[in-house]
């Protein structure tokens, strides 16, 4: 029985063919911003890395206050290559938190969130905030000293939100401090509310993709412009910097193994210099920066409101931008986008260097 | 009516005064604070060294808890006439001489009825300890030089024990103590060393208590009492120092020093250690090298071999874990998960600390012992260091492999595009 064979059989089985033909239809324009069709590509690899890795993690962690530490520790000792799955698992975490902002913000100066994706510009927000809830709730399952006061910091923060902040940390932490209680909750949502929702909007977002084909800026649409074929010359191409990701991965765990830190201590005093996840650093530095009043108002609360205000914005940003919704240069929106991402990265820096 | 009110007041005056009278004295003591106190009205007025225990009294325990002048010193502080307000009949005493300073401040400190309303805990037994103290007998003996209570606590302005600023507190008892004892010209009479206070400074325990403000670390009333100051004798110096090294002082008992140090009238823990300059201990006071104690006593005997084998044993465990510590801070940098050893090693830290106490009883077998089972703790942690080591090397080997793997998948991946887009010309 040949390969020919076996597809033909099961094709007529699933019915495959509408696939084949997809992705044999499938093209990917050609033009001097290509480059950044690839970071999409590049954070579902590392997503599928973390599913993978988080499995195998799954097999020896114990949700716990009293074994997880342990538990990681054993992981990173016992366990044969225990050291590098956990490795890759913390690494492969942020390198796709980092390829997922590159994508969310070359999207957004390409203007890809235009009609007719609105949704697909959505969706991906959506699947921004759950991979930083993931980042927030991962962070803390070692139970070591440096995350049980993030946590801490981080969940203080969620409770100053006007009218709902009590609930929301107390929701989050499962009680009034960070506990073991707070632990398992975060497992709870890592490893099965995350994954669920993640599951269902990047389907959704997937299928957006490529129901609508990839997008070009507004400045070369309807230009005649070179196109590849997805499969397989993009594929392949997809595949060569999945194999450098890798490579890269397993360099930096073999190299910089992620650290384990001291076991968390609830009674302890917080360590001195106590930051957030550099992901999250922007917002930590801005709080930090307001004035504790600003007139009769928290400066914190005023800091978390605008946040939300900032991301309600962004979230809404295909409905917003008129100009380009209407094919006129929205340069507006530009600028917007280039400030915010210099902020960002300025906060993150003067964060670390502070 | 007007009678009535006239035997109401003179029972309240007789109740006020029963409050700070204390049930021992001969003399009741006439005036509570709250009322008219010439003593102060004038002595204020008077200035300079006349008015300057009214200004000391400002700080002074006594006055925080109601007494005034007239409570020590006796008199009529409810006279403006001077004579009738300091009159002897009236239990004046100005200034007590030094023999009389005890009973002065006794009348109210020996008395456990009177006491007790201040602090059901206050020691009353203060004035028996002084007179049993050295200093106690020498001013009974008409020699007015020793110490008395204001010698250490002042007069007025006296501020509680645990007062940081009173002279007694932890803190400044040795610089208390050694106002006469450091004071060569004051003690020439007594022909004692007065080099106490310059030795302490350099003891472990003034390190402790002066430098790192351990108040747990002794000074010295910790050793010598306080109201019954007195040097310990030969026989109860490991009693002293085992207040607060008990289990030193148990081995020493049980071991085979003790009885002939006692029959040299040599003071135990001293022998060894000193008594003022008690210096922080090392191992090389153990051994056969220039520094050791035992070779003063020991030559060329069982003495000199236990004492040569128990140095080698202590210093070969610390050195082993000293190593071990630093080959896994190294392999730690690195990034290698070596929490659990470093964990263990305390362990074995805790058994040499553990040898070292043994030592009090001079038994190589059980320093060997005790040795033995930190050596075996370090040994465990120095291999887990040196797997996390090879594990280290393993890992950047198979590293280098995976790289080379990549590599040339990137490589075939790239010839492919070619040979795909090429087809495609």
């Amino acid at each position: 029985m040949n390969m020919s064979t076996i597809a033909d059989w099961v094709n007529d089985r699933a019915g495959l063919a509408p696939l084949k033909e997809l992705a044999q239809k499938k093209e990917v324009p050609l033009h001097r911003h290509s480059l950044w069709y690839y970071f999409g590509g590049m954070t579902l690899f590392l997503f599928f890395i973390q599913v993978g890795t988080g499995i195998l993690l799954l097999l020896y962690y114990r949700p716990s206050a009293e074994n997880a530490f342990e538990s990681v520790q054993f992981i990173m000792t016992e366990v044969q290559f225990g050291w590098l799955i956990r490795s890759i698992h913390s690494w492969s975490a942020n390198l796709m938190i980092a390829t997922m902002f590159i994508h969310m913000f070359s999207a957004f100066l390409m203007k890809a969130y235009r009609p007719p994706r609105e949704f697909t510009w959505i969706s991906g927000s959506l699947l921004l905030v759950i991979v930083l809830a993931f980042g927030f709730s991962g962070y803390l399952l070692p139970w070591n000293k440096l995350a049980f006061f993030a946590t801490k910091v981080g969940t203080d923060i969620a409770g100053v939100v006007p009218g709902i902040g009590d609930f929301l940390l107390r929701f989050l932490r499962g009680g009034d401090e960070v506990t073991g209680a707070t632990l398992t909750r975060f497992f709870g949502f890592h490893v099965a509310v995350l994954p669920a929702l993640i599951t269902a909007i990047l389907f959704i977002h997937l299928l957006l993709v490529q129901r609508q084909g990839m997008s070009v800026p507004p400045s070369l649409e309807g230009k005649a412009l070179k196109k590849m074929k997805f499969v397989p010359n993009f594929l392949l191409r997809d595949l060569m910097g999945w194999l450098i990701a890798l490579g890269a991965l397993a360099a930096l765990s073999a190299i910089f193994p992620w650290e384990l830190g001291e076991k968390a201590d609830p009674f302890a005093s917080a360590p001195a210099g106590i930051k957030p996840e550099w992901f999250f650093m922007f917002m930590f530095q801005t709080l930090k920066f307001i004035p504790a009043k600003i007139g009769p108002i928290d400066g914190e609360v005023l800091g978390v409101l605008a946040f939300g205000a900032g991301g309600l914005f962004w979230f809404l940003v295909p409905f917003l931008d008129r100009k380009t919704a209407q094919g006129k240069p929205s340069r507006g929106f530009t600028v917007i986008g280039i400030i915010l991402l210099v902020y960002i990265v300025g906060m993150t820096i003067i964060g670390y260097t502070q | 009516m007007t009678l009535s009110l006239v035997l109401l007041f003179l029972v309240m005056v007789s109740k006020a005064q029963k409050d700070v009278t204390p049930s021992g004295s001969n003399q009741p003591i006439p005036t509570p604070a709250s009322e008219k106190d010439s003593c102060l009205e004038c002595h204020k007025e008077m200035g300079d060294q006349l008015a300057a225990p009214v200004t000391a009294m400002e700080e002074d325990v006594h006055k925080k808890r109601g007494l005034s002048c007239a409570n020590c010193h006796g008199g009529d502080p409810t006279s403006d006439d001077p004579t009738l307000a300091m009159s002897p009949a009236k239990g004046f005493i100005a200034r007590p001489k030094p023999v009389e300073v005890a009973r002065f401040c006794g009348k109210c400190h020996s008395d456990a009825e009177f006491m007790k309303r201040f602090n059901p805990a206050q020691r009353v037994d203060q004035e028996t300890e002084y007179n049993s103290s050295v200093h106690g007998k020498r001013i009974k003996q008409g020699d007015a030089k020793p110490a008395t209570c204001i010698s250490c606590h002042g007069a007025h302005g006296i501020r509680e024990v645990n007062n940081p600023n009173a002279p007694v507190f932890a803190l400044n008892v040795a610089q208390t103590c050694g106002q006469c004892h450091a004071n060569a010209e004051y003690m020439k009479s007594y022909g004692i060393p007065t080099d106490q206070l310059h030795k302490y400074n350099q003891s472990v325990h003034a390190e402790a208590l002066i430098k790192k403000q351990d108040l747990s670390a002794p000074t010295c009333n910790d050793c010598h009492g306080n109201h019954g100051a007195a040097p310990p004798g030969v026989a109860s110096v490991s009693n002293v120092c085992g207040t607060c090294h008990a289990r030193q002082a148990e081995l020493f008992d049980k071991s085979p020093h003790k009885t002939p140090f006692e029959a040299a009238d040599m003071a135990g823990c001293v022998v060894c250690h000193q008594n003022h300059q008690i210096l922080t201990p090392a191992d090389n006071m153990l051994g056969v090298g220039e520094k050791s104690v035992c070779t003063s006593c020991h030559t060329e005997d069982a003495g000199f071999q236990g004492s040569q084998k128990m140095g080698e044993l202590i210093v070969g465990l610390n050195h082993h874990i000293n190593q071990t510590e630093d080959l896994l801070n190294r392999v730690a940098i690195t990034g290698m998960e070596v929490s659990r050893p470093m964990f263990d090693l305390k362990e074995a830290r805790d058994k040499l600390i553990n040898a070292r106490v043994l030592i009090h009883n001079f038994s190589p077998s059980a320093i060997e012992t005790a040795v033995n089972q930190g050596m075996d703790i370090s040994k465990k942690a120095n291999q887990a260091g040196q797997d996390a080591l090879s594990e280290l090397q393993f890992r950047r080997k198979g590293l280098a492999a995976s790289l080379i793997i990549i590599l040339l998948a990137v490589a075939a991946i790239y010839l492919k595009i070619r040979q795909v887009e090429r087809r495609a010309l």
